[in-house]
Parts: structure tokens; sequence; C-alpha cells
């Protein structure tokens, strides 16, 4: 059993009881909604005559579904428009912020909170989605939970949930050029495996995470849902600190800051803290990593060759050889060269600022390869306007990449942008499951936001350290 | 305020015919592709199970035990490891459950889909490869087959054998006793939870400050 780890903490002081079916009742301190995982919580509650409890400490926006080209409504898809009328009317029948498109505060859920400030350090933090594992970058507990339990949520804002084990993954060592917290997240999962993490929470420490500034520590969070974990998180430290104190809600709030600092101080993980396993990575070691498959713990290293099924374990060796079909790979050969029709750069994973930066760092002056269609989807409309102000915008479209607005878009494929017949996809996003990017005959290959750029502009998946101008994250 | 509890069934034994969906790491993509979630109710999603395995691009029927004549009164699923991986889409258990499913057997369970089939009253139990492997070939040979899910004792039985499964003891417990609906259950705990909440250094919010912001 851990001991004394940021988890124990938060856990012990958002526990209200424990159920009879041994299972504890926690009390949530921010719940995120949005439009595709909520109305049927919301019907749910109204069936029973229920109330939300604490619509203070709920917090709405739209990105699954929003359109990322024409935003005028009605939508384009009535779809669309029944699912955006249904969550105007729940948050505003109960009282409920919504960062909707006209605000300017807009975007992926997995982006907004932690730009808006109400991500905080001990919090915990629960929504409809399962990279809610993202907001652990700030050290706060954050669960994605499903329907029923949003209802839970909703009525109570408390949720019924069993203790996790806690597993350390100390990632030692320097990034090289051109690696990324990306590339540390899919060599974790890649060498833990995607059941590896189930019945753990992860802690990410060490040197490697330490370097990183806020929105790599979120990818890697992000992603702790792909290893299988319930939830990951960093302890929170000055990076976090001075995040949040440029967010709108400290700078409306100054005495805040000082007031919860002392408590964020107080649930970092003790000095000799006892954690359930210790798992240790050298990130000196990692070259980018991309996906050779249909999940995303199958990755390897750019210059790797892709693994012969009959050499991964039993349990495996099937889900490789359907992958291997479906993407149209041979063992032994490495992904270097493998044709790509998009290029996708967005998701909550990495589609902030300091990604489209390094992004736009690769493509400037550049141009995107003839056959490929080559897109940015800012995370946020605030990611989107800031990245406008810096030229960000001009430089990608200059290159030939089409720049939208703020959604999820072609991660999951629920709106306009979606992959076609059997395009290959080099894509920033957490996913490379079958029919995942809207096309069952799709393909998917993972890999950090500069590599996409790269295969944007090459036509092909290659090694980003080749062209010049690349620095480290 | 109704009392939920009391509607709640205690689901200790579900009994009926099996369909085998085979493979390790089948998805929620998979499950229910997420065309399909652009609805604001899971009424109907049951048809829309598997949809992309059962379906090709014109919408031709493919080769899917969820296709098969045979499998068409199943409501026991009995698959491999890793089942309901990816997203926390209830939808997934909801379409599955829709179209008939009210156990699942499998080698391993994605923690989230596990949650999401409990919330439903979906029991997901456990037993090793081997186990499960000769429980679907069973499956295919007998279609019309009867499988008992013991909950409470943690067996399966069909065709005269009796194999010891696996099911978490929270599961286990919440589907025995018929808590496995929490809402009214942490309802009911109101003091406590307002008692946490004032204990919390950041909660201080109240719902006018809120609007004061606007
Ligand atoms: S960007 Fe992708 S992974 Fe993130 S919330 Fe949207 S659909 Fe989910």
């Amino acid at each position: 059993m851990s001991q004394n780890t940021l988890y124990d903490k938060v856990w012990d002081r958002h526990k209200v009881t424990t159920l009879p079916n041994g299972q504890d009742q926690l009390f949530v301190g921010l719940h995120l909604i949005h439009e595709v995982t909520s109305p049927q919580a919301f019907g749910m509650l109204k069936e029973r005559g229920l109330e939300v409890a604490r619509p203070d400490l709920t917090h709405a926006t739209v990105d699954h579904i929003v359109p990322t080209g024409n935003q005028d409504r009605p939508y384009a898809e009535d779809a669309a428009e029944n699912m955006m009328v249904e969550l105007e009317e729940n948050v505003r029948d109960a009282g409920i912020q919504f960062s909707d498109p006209t605000t300017g505060d807009q975007g992926i859920v997995h982006v907004i909170g932690p730009e808006q400030g109400i991500t905080q350090p001990g919090k915990t933090i629960v929504c409809g989605d399962s990279h809610t594992s993202t907001h652990g970058a700030f050290g706060a507990l954050a669960f994605g939970i499903g329907t029923s339990q949003i209802r839970d949520v909703l009525a109570t804002q408390t949720i019924a949930m069993e203790k996790a084990k806690v597993r350390k993954i100390q990632v030692d060592g320097e990034l090289g050029r051109g690696v990324e917290a990306k590339d540390i997240i899919l060599e974790i999962i890649r060498r833990l495996g995607t059941e590896g993490g189930v019945g753990y929470v992860y802690e990410y420490a060490g040197e490697a995470i330490e370097n990183l500034g806020m929105e790599g520590r979120m990818s890697i969070c992000n992603m702790s849902i792909e290893g299988g974990a319930r939830a990951g998180y960093v302890n929170p430290d000055e990076t976090t600190y001075e995040w949040l104190e440029a967010t709108d809600y400290f700078q409306e709030r100054p005495e805040k800051f000082d007031e919860l600092k002392p408590y964020w101080e107080s649930i970092r993980s003790d000095d000799d803290a006892e954690y359930d396993d210790v798992v240790h990575i050298d990130a000196s070691e990692l070259d980018p990593v991309v996906t050779w498959g249909t999940t995303p713990g199958q990755g390897i290293g750019i210059h790797d060759p892709i693994p012969a099924p009959e050499d991964l374990a039993d349990g495996k060796q099937d889900t490789a050889r359907r992958a291997q079909e479906h993407m149209r790979v041979e063992p032994g050969e490495t992904m270097e060269g493998y044709d790509i029709d998009v290029a996708f750069l967005g998701s909550c994973t990495n589609a902030r600022l300091p990604d489209l930066r390094r992004a736009a760092r690769i493509v400037e002056g550049r141009e995107v390869a003839d056959d490929v269609r080559a897109m940015v989807v800012p995370g946020s409309q605030r990611v989107q306007q800031a990245a406008k102000e810096e030229g960000l915008k001009d430089t990608f479209e200059e290159a030939g990449f089409d720049w939208r607005n703020a959604g999820c878009s072609m991660c999951l494929g629920m709106n306009e942008d979606q992959l076609e017949g059997d395009e290959a996809c080099a894509s920033s996003s957490n996913r490379n499951f079958v029919g995942r990017q809207g096309s069952k005959d799709g393909r998917t290959v993972l890999m950090n936001p500069r590599m996409v750029a790269a295969a944007a502009i090459a036509g092909e998946v290659s090694d980003v350290r080749e062209l010049e101008e690349v620095q480290t994250a | 305020m109704t009392d939920a509890t009391e509607d709640i069934p205690s689901v200790d034994y579900v009994e009926g015919s099996g369909v085998p969906i085979r493979g390790n790491d089948i998805d929620t993509d998979q499950i229910i592709p997420a065309r399909f979630m652009k609805v604001v109710t899971f009424d109907g999603l049951g048809e829309f199970a598997f949809f992309d395995l059962r379906f090709d691009d014109d919408d031709n029927q493919k080769d899917h035990p969820f296709n098969e004549e045979r499998f068409q009164d199943a409501n026991v699923l009995v698959v491999n490891d890793n089942f309901g991986c990816g997203s926390s889409r209830e939808h997934a258990p909801q379409a599955l459950m829709r179209w008939g499913i009210d156990a699942i057997i499998g080698e391993g369970f994605a923690e989230i889909f596990a949650g999401n089939c409990l919330a439903l009253g979906i029991p997901t139990v456990t037993a090793d490869h081997e186990t499960i492997d000769a429980l679907q070939q069973w499956v295919d040979d007998t279609p019309d087959g009867d499988i008992e899910v013991d909950v409470a004792a943690e067996t399966v039985s069909y065709g005269g054998n009796e194999i010891g499964v696996s099911v978490d003891s929270a599961q286990r417990q919440a589907l025995v006793e018929g808590i496995w609906d929490t809402t009214a259950l942490m309802k009911s705990n109101e003091n406590a939870i307002a008692e946490t909440a004032d204990s919390l250094p950041y909660v201080d919010q109240t719902r006018d400050e809120i609007r004061s912001d606007d």
C-alpha cells in the first residue's frame, strides 16, 4: 500500500465516507462537462427529480462535435446542433458556467481547465472523458468517468471509487535534441503495455519531468490512460505555481494564490513516501517515438525495426498481426519513409501554444508535400488567438497548412474533419485505434508535434532531427 | 425526493446463452464508433454495437458473431484480454446492453469500462486465458447452451463444467447487495459531504460569487 504520496493525501482530504460496497465516496472539487457525455446524465437527473448539487464547481465547454470550420449557428450538421442546444439548455437551467465559442474561452476541455486556472493542485477533478488524466500535470487527482458517474457527480458532487495502487515512474536524464514529452509517454506505454497500468495511478517524477513545462507534463499525464492507468500526476512545483499565478483565476484573486499555496505544498508526495511499484526510464536514451500499429503501446524509436509478432508476448501476437495487416507494415522495416496522406496537428495531447510554436519552427520557410492534406487545430480559442498574434497562423498557412478553429476535430472524427478511405495520418493525438479518426480503414501514426510537421513537409514519416533548427523541447 | 435504492435489483446471478468475441485490446472505438455518439440519449445504440466490424462500407454484413443468427438470443459475452480499453464512453456498455448483453466473462477489462458496466448492473468477471479459450470454443459449438454466471459464488457453469472466476470485491458486493446504483446511496450522506467540502481550502465559492463574476 502506498503511503504519503500526493495520491494518498488528496484522496484522504476528499474522502467523505466508505460506502457499504467498500468503495470510498470522494468529494469532487471540479466537474468538467462537455456535449457528448453529459446530456444522458442530465436526462437521468431529471427522471429522478434531482438538481445539480454544486453548479459553482461545475464548468462546461463544447469540443467533440463542434465544427472546426464554419461555426455559424445553426451548425451545418443537425446532430451537432442538437447536442449543442441540449448542452446550452442544461447549463442554463442549472446555472453552470459555459465556455461556449462566443466567449473566446472555448476549447478542448483538457486545454481550457488549466488555461483558466480552475485546474489546481490538490483538487479532485472529474469529467466524462478519459483524458481527464491531463489535469494531473498540476498535482490534481483527475479521473475520466462514465455517464452514470456523471449523474452521481451532478446529483451529489461526489463519486464512488476504489483506491488504486501508486506506481512512481522515475524519468531521469536529459531529453535529446528533437525528443519531447510525447516520446517519454509513448516509451512508457511501449514498455509497460497498454494494460500495464490497470489498478494503478502513475506518479511521474525525476529530472526529465521536472525540467518540462506544464504543457509537456500535460502531454504525459494525458496519455496515462493509454497506459491503462486510472490517472497520472506530477507533484506541483515552482513551474506549476508560475503557470497558476498567471491565470485569470489568480490574477483576479491574488490573495487566493497566497492562501492556497501552503495547501499545494502540503499535498506533495513526501520524500520518504512509499510506492507500490517504481519504474525507471532514462530520457537521454530516447529517440522520437512513432507507432507502427493500432494501439498506443505499439511504438518504436524512429530508427528501430517494427517487431515480428512472434517475438512479442503471447497475448500481444494476434493484436500485432492484425495491426500490421491494417497498417500495411512489415516486421524488420522502420517507420521512416511510411507514406503520409494527412498531417493532423491537434488534440488535448499536443495542441497547446508551445506545441504549435515548435512545429511552426519546423515548417517555417518550407512547404507541405504536394499530396498531403495538413491541418492545425488549436486546442482552444485562446491558443488560437495567441498563435495568431505571434504569427504562427501565417507561418502554417504559408507552408500550406489548413488553419482551423478549436476543438477535438480529427482526434476522433466526430465533426467534419475525418480521414477518408485508407488515408494514412501523421497525428499528434493520443489514439491510433482502427476507425478512431473517422474512417475504419484509416491508418494513424502517433508522434510528437514536430514529427508531424516534418511528416507533413516530407510526405512521409521522417526524423525531424534531420531538418535543421531543431531545438530541445 | 425519491429513494432510488429501493428499485435497484440485486444482480447475483445471470443465466443465458453465450456469444464469443475473440481478440485482445478490443477498444471502445470498435465497440461503438464515435460517429454513433452524436445522440442525446442511449436509446437505440444496440444496433450500432461493433458496427464497423459487422458491416462494410456498403452496409453489407461481414463475418461477426453479432451478425450470426445462432447468437441473436445470447446475453453472456465471452471476450479476451483488455476488453473495453480506450475511452470512458458509457456508450460502449450501453450499446452492448441494448444489444442484449447482461454479463461479460473475459480475461481482463479496462478499468473505466468495468466501472461503467457496474453502473449498469452488468457483471464483468475474469478467468485465465485457457479457461476463456475453452469457454469460447464451447459457445461456438453450443450456441444455445446455457451459461450460468454466479456472481456471489464467483463461478461460471456450462455444459456440466464449473469454473472459478474472479469478480472484483467491490463490484461483487455492489451487484449482490443491489447497491450498484450509487446516486441515492451517496446522496444520503449529505451532511458528511458538506463537512468534507468545508474542510477543503479551495472550496469556498458560493453560487452568488460566481454570478457576480459574470
Ligand atoms: S482531443 Fe481527442 S482525446 Fe482529447 S478530449 Fe478531444 S477527442 Fe478526447
